[in-house]
């Protein structure tokens, strides 16, 4: 594995690092999105989630996760938990997961943070279904989006903490 | 990577198995509170204190855009604006000053019948700050709070008609459940005959329909539904909703009417909370063996 050279240069991640991208994520989240922009977007703060739980399991883990899911629930307004839970299995999924994440490259990844992803949506979706008795199908879309975040996402930290390197 | 967490062997606490289960439980029994309890509405709004200054970060782009484009208006437009505003103004001021006239006689009829006096309505304006985020709901935040007198169950109108209501109230702002949510009850009357019914909000679109009107019922396209005031939550005689489409098929019991609501309610940016909630007298109480079914009263919808 030629990447084993490159990732012993890149810097650890501060937790400073990790509590700015879980707000900046929260704010794009936030952002005024409507129509078919609200049904494309991607989860921000479920991808973001995931990446730290799979890249440091060490400090984000499933109660953090779960913390930011209540979060999340009262910045839209959904029910108390619902977020929470869907983060919670998300988390999971993603500490477990961390070690296969690692030695894979970001192609393979995605197919794994797919189904991760998709089962955390399903989560969400069930509450929804056993509250209200409809899902709009499009609401899945949103899964496919996040997916395709993961590798610009996972491209920028790397090349954030490979800079912060060379600075040195 | 962090080569130092392998060697932390012993100091891990709970395995993520072990937390997935309690914080999925803590999750489940934070949903089953809160759907049926409702005992959680301060500790959300003392989060929603944390979460303020990011929502509040995220309305800024919106904002300056529009700050932006409010600059680069040009003369011409405003021009134009103006000439239909002042045409609009003289032709609602002549049908003001007959409607000055109708409203004593009908404070005078209604004094000589006996009935009670209908409220003169009042409100303070509010704004938008946020549409909602969830694709399965229709709601907007409004930039006005318990800070400004705002109670959950006021009323919510623009220029047009009624948008919805005050669902849930923060400090500094508050939410707004718009009438074309699923299942958002609003009692109407058809204003050419009448006829009362329920409107609900169809939730996926941004329209509402009758449910549980017979096939033969008198309502017919273009017709227009306006609030008839007998919840006690929406003031009389605001329109509410038109028409659009009637469906009569003799093979179920129900016609299928669907209707467009006349006030902008995907539309405008400002809007009017009413501040007088009409009081009624409490409904008399149900049967006595019914009364221990009775569900509890939740605000809102």
């Amino acid at each position: 594995m030629n990447t084993l050279k490159q990732i012993e240069i890149l810097r650890p991640i501060g937790n400073g690092f990790i509590l700015m991208s879980l707000i900046i994520a929260l704010l794009l989240d936030g952002l005024p999105w409507e129509g078919l922009w609200l049904m494309l977007r991607p989860d921000f703060v479920a991808v973001v989630l995931l990446y730290w739980c799979t890249h440091k399991p060490s400090s984000v883990g499933v109660g953090l996760s779960w913390l930011v899911g209540v979060l999340a629930d009262v910045g839209d307004a959904s029910l108390f938990g619902q977020h929470a839970l869907s983060y919670t299995l998300l988390a999971f999924g993603g500490v477990v997961l961390s070690r296969r994440m690692r030695m894979f490259d970001l192609r393979k990844q995605s197919t794994q943070v797919f189904l991760i992803l998709f089962l955390t949506y399903s989560a969400y979706a069930l509450v929804h279904f056993q509250l209200y008795g409809n899902v709009p199908w499009t609401y899945f879309l949103g899964c496919l989006t996040s997916t395709l975040l993961w590798m610009p996402l996972s491209i920028v930290v790397e090349s954030m903490r490979q800079m912060s390197v060379e600075r040195e | 990577m962090d080569s130092t967490q392998n060697f932390q062997v012993f100091n891990r606490g709970p395995s993520p198995a072990a937390r997935l289960v309690f914080f999925a439980v803590l999750s489940v029994l934070l949903m089953f509170i809160d759907v049926r309890f409702r005992y959680l509405e301060s500790a959300r709004s003392v989060l929603s204190v944390l979460i303020s200054p990011i929502q509040y970060l995220a309305s800024r782009p919106n904002f300056f855009l529009e700050q932006a484009g409010d600059f680069f208006v040009t003369q011409n437009s405003l021009l134009k604006e103006n000439k239909a505003l002042q045409r609009q103004h003289g032709q609602d001021a002549i049908q003001l000053l007959q409607q000055q006239a109708l409203v004593q006689e009908n404070l005078q009829l209604r004094n000589l019948t006996g009935l009670q006096q209908r409220n003169q309505l009042s409100g303070q304006f509010a704004e938008i700050l946020y549409v909602e985020q969830d694709i399965f709901r229709r709601k907007v935040i409004i930039n006005k709070g318990s800070a400004a007198q705002i109670h959950s169950g006021q009323v919510v109108i623009d220029d047009k008609g009624i948008v919805g209501q005050i669902t849930r109230v923060y400090p500094l702002i508050s939410e707004v459940t718009l009438i074309t949510e699923k299942d958002h009850a609003v009692p109407v009357q058809v204003l050419r005959n009448g006829l009362r019914s329920v409107a609900f909000g169809a939730g996926d679109t941004s329209g509402l329909s009758l449910r549980y009107m017979p096939v033969s019922t008198d309502i017919q396209n273009g017709d227009v539904l306006v609030t008839s005031g007998i919840d006690g939550i929406y003031p009389a005689g605001i329109p509410v909703a038109k028409v659009q489409k009637v469906e009569r098929d003799a093979a179920y019991p129900f016609a299928r009417i669907d209707c467009l609501p006349v006030a902008g309610v995907d539309n405008f940016r400002h809007f009017l909370v009413l501040s007088v909630m009409p009081v009624i007298p409490d409904r008399p109480e149900a049967e006595p063996a019914l009364s221990k079914f009775k569900t509890k009263k939740v605000g809102g919808h």
